[in-house]
């Protein structure tokens, strides 16, 4: 016997959903037993930055980066990395 | 309720049908709409990843940094600083770092060298980040020779490599005692790079920083707080900038979704003529077209959310990371955490799977309110 059209379609829909919910029981799982080990090294080193933009010391410490950090070089040269582009400028208000 | 379950299921079949005689087109056009939930999705998942993730991790950042600032750049602690901060009231607990850059022309990356505060590493020996040991190709016991800022080479054994789990956070680093750091960089005795602090009462730390600028004008203080919310923004405002860049193809789509759900084609019409012509009601009609919008919408969400979820939380965010990777050489791998944001994965669903079910149903609804003989006419 042959399966109808509608049961394979909401088969795979209902399989779909189920893989929805299994991505919020994965969530959820990984969030009660977070790793230890990244927040104990930033407690005893102090960190601040992630290491995600090494290229230089103003994106790869961005939060301790000097106020002029982007134009330091010269006030009109403006920034060599492309990282830059992808931080937001300063608010201004 | 049986009843309208077997109806409903004869419509899917039906709907399956309709949808199998334009089957390229319908294929896709499942294919475009699940690439493009895909990539919204990617991103949202992604960022949000990393929001939480810095949000976690940087909870347990030192709760003040002090810079000393010279002509708009920071520059060394000089002796004498420590004593000032000892004096002001609030402050629990003080730290003089010692840290700074390393550009290794080897592999042309620049190295974060640290001391740690308590951790004791012997002279002649490093800790350092699982990045640079990849790049590198170090193990525990191997002998690396940098050549310092003055011209002098240094070879130091490797005690240990970070482990692989705080790669975001330690990807770069280079851990080493105090002395062999003094004398790698020439480093000024009795200078230090910033200033760590703790607050005895959480709630005081602006009134401590602002008695740390009064006292020390020369002085930088940056918060906890600061910190994370440059990391907040900085996610947000990436997250913005992709989505910018992206709502070129997602008007494309809507574009397309519009043409394709608006303009019906004159065998559409011809067959809703048909079907009111043997009797279907206009109800019927709305609920066949009805089921049609919602198969492709909602196997298009379900295809594409899936794919960005296996993308971004266990395949790394590989097609990401070429954007993020920008010049660094060195560049973390690091897994984030699944996380989901209900009220994002809401609106991701309404702004993909709501206007293409309404905008397949609005033609149809037209079509199928008038009178068969003029629709087949037509």
């Amino acid at each position: 016997m042959s399966l109808r059209p509608s049961t394979l379609a909401l088969g795979g829909l209902a399989l779909g959903l189920a893989g929805l919910l299994a991505t919020w029981a994965e969530a959820g799982l990984q969030a009660q037993a977070p790793d230890p080990g990244t927040p104990a090294l930033v407690r005893e080193l102090g960190l601040t930055d992630p290491a995600l933009f090494t290229e230089a010391r103003y994106t790869r410490h961005l939060a301790l980066s000097d106020r002029h950090a982007p134009f330091q070089d010269h006030p009109l040269g403006f920034d060599h990395f492309p990282s830059a582009s992808l931080v937001a400028p300063p608010r201004h208000d | 309720m049986t009843d309208w379950f077997h109806k409903q299921r004869y419509l899917i079949d039906f709907s399956l049908a309709a949808l199998g005689r334009r089957k390229v087109r319908n294929l896709g056009l499942l294919a475009a709409y699940s690439l493009l939930v895909f990539v919204l999705a990617s991103v949202m998942l992604f960022t949000q990843g990393l929001r939480q993730e810095a949000k976690r991790v940087l909870a347990e950042s030192p709760e003040v940094i002090l810079q000393r600032l010279v002509a708009g750049r920071q520059d060394l602690i000089p002796p004498g600083y420590l004593e000032q901060i000892g004096r002001i009231r609030g402050v629990q607990k003080m730290e003089a770092r010692l840290w700074g850059y390393y550009y290794d022309p080897v592999v042309k990356a620049n190295y974060t060298f640290m001391v740690p505060g308590e951790r004791q590493i012997p002279s002649g020996q490093l800790v350092v980040g699982p990045a640079l040991a990849r790049e590198r190709g170090l193990v525990a016991g191997n002998l690396i020779s940098f050549r310092s800022y003055s011209g002098r080479l240094f070879t130091f054994q490797v005690a240990e490599v970070l482990p692989q789990a705080s790669e975001l956070m330690s990807a770069d680093l280079v851990l080493l005692g105090a002395e062999d750091f003094r004398a790698f960089f020439d480093f000024p005795a009795g200078h230090y790079t910033d200033i760590t602090l703790s607050v005895a009462n959480p709630n005081e730390v602006r009134n401590v920083a602002a008695k740390l600028a009064a006292a020390l004008p020369d002085s930088r203080p940056i918060l906890r707080e600061e910190v994370q919310r440059t990391y907040a923004s900085l996610f947000d405002w990436r997250e913005g900038m992709v989505l910018t860049v992206l709502a070129g193809a997602l008007l494309a789509f809507a574009i397309l979704a519009w043409d394709k759900a608006s303009g019906l084609s004159a065998e559409e019409r011809r067959e809703i003529g048909i079907l009111k012509a043997i009797g279907w009601e206009t109800g019927d009609v709305l609920r066949m077209k009805f089921w049609e919008g919602v198969l492709i919408s909602l196997s298009a969400f379900l295809i594409g959310y899936l794919a960005a979820w296996v993308h971004v939380f266990h395949l790394d965010g590989a097609l990401f990371r070429p954007v993020l990777q920008g010049w660094a050489v060195l560049y973390p791998h690091f897994r984030l955490t699944p996380q989901v944001d209900g009220l994002q994965l809401a609106t991701l669903f309404f702004f993909t799977v709501f206007p293409y079910t309404a905008a397949v149903l609005v033609p149809i609804w037209r079509a199928a309110i008038t009178d068969p003989d003029a629709v087949m006419r037509t």
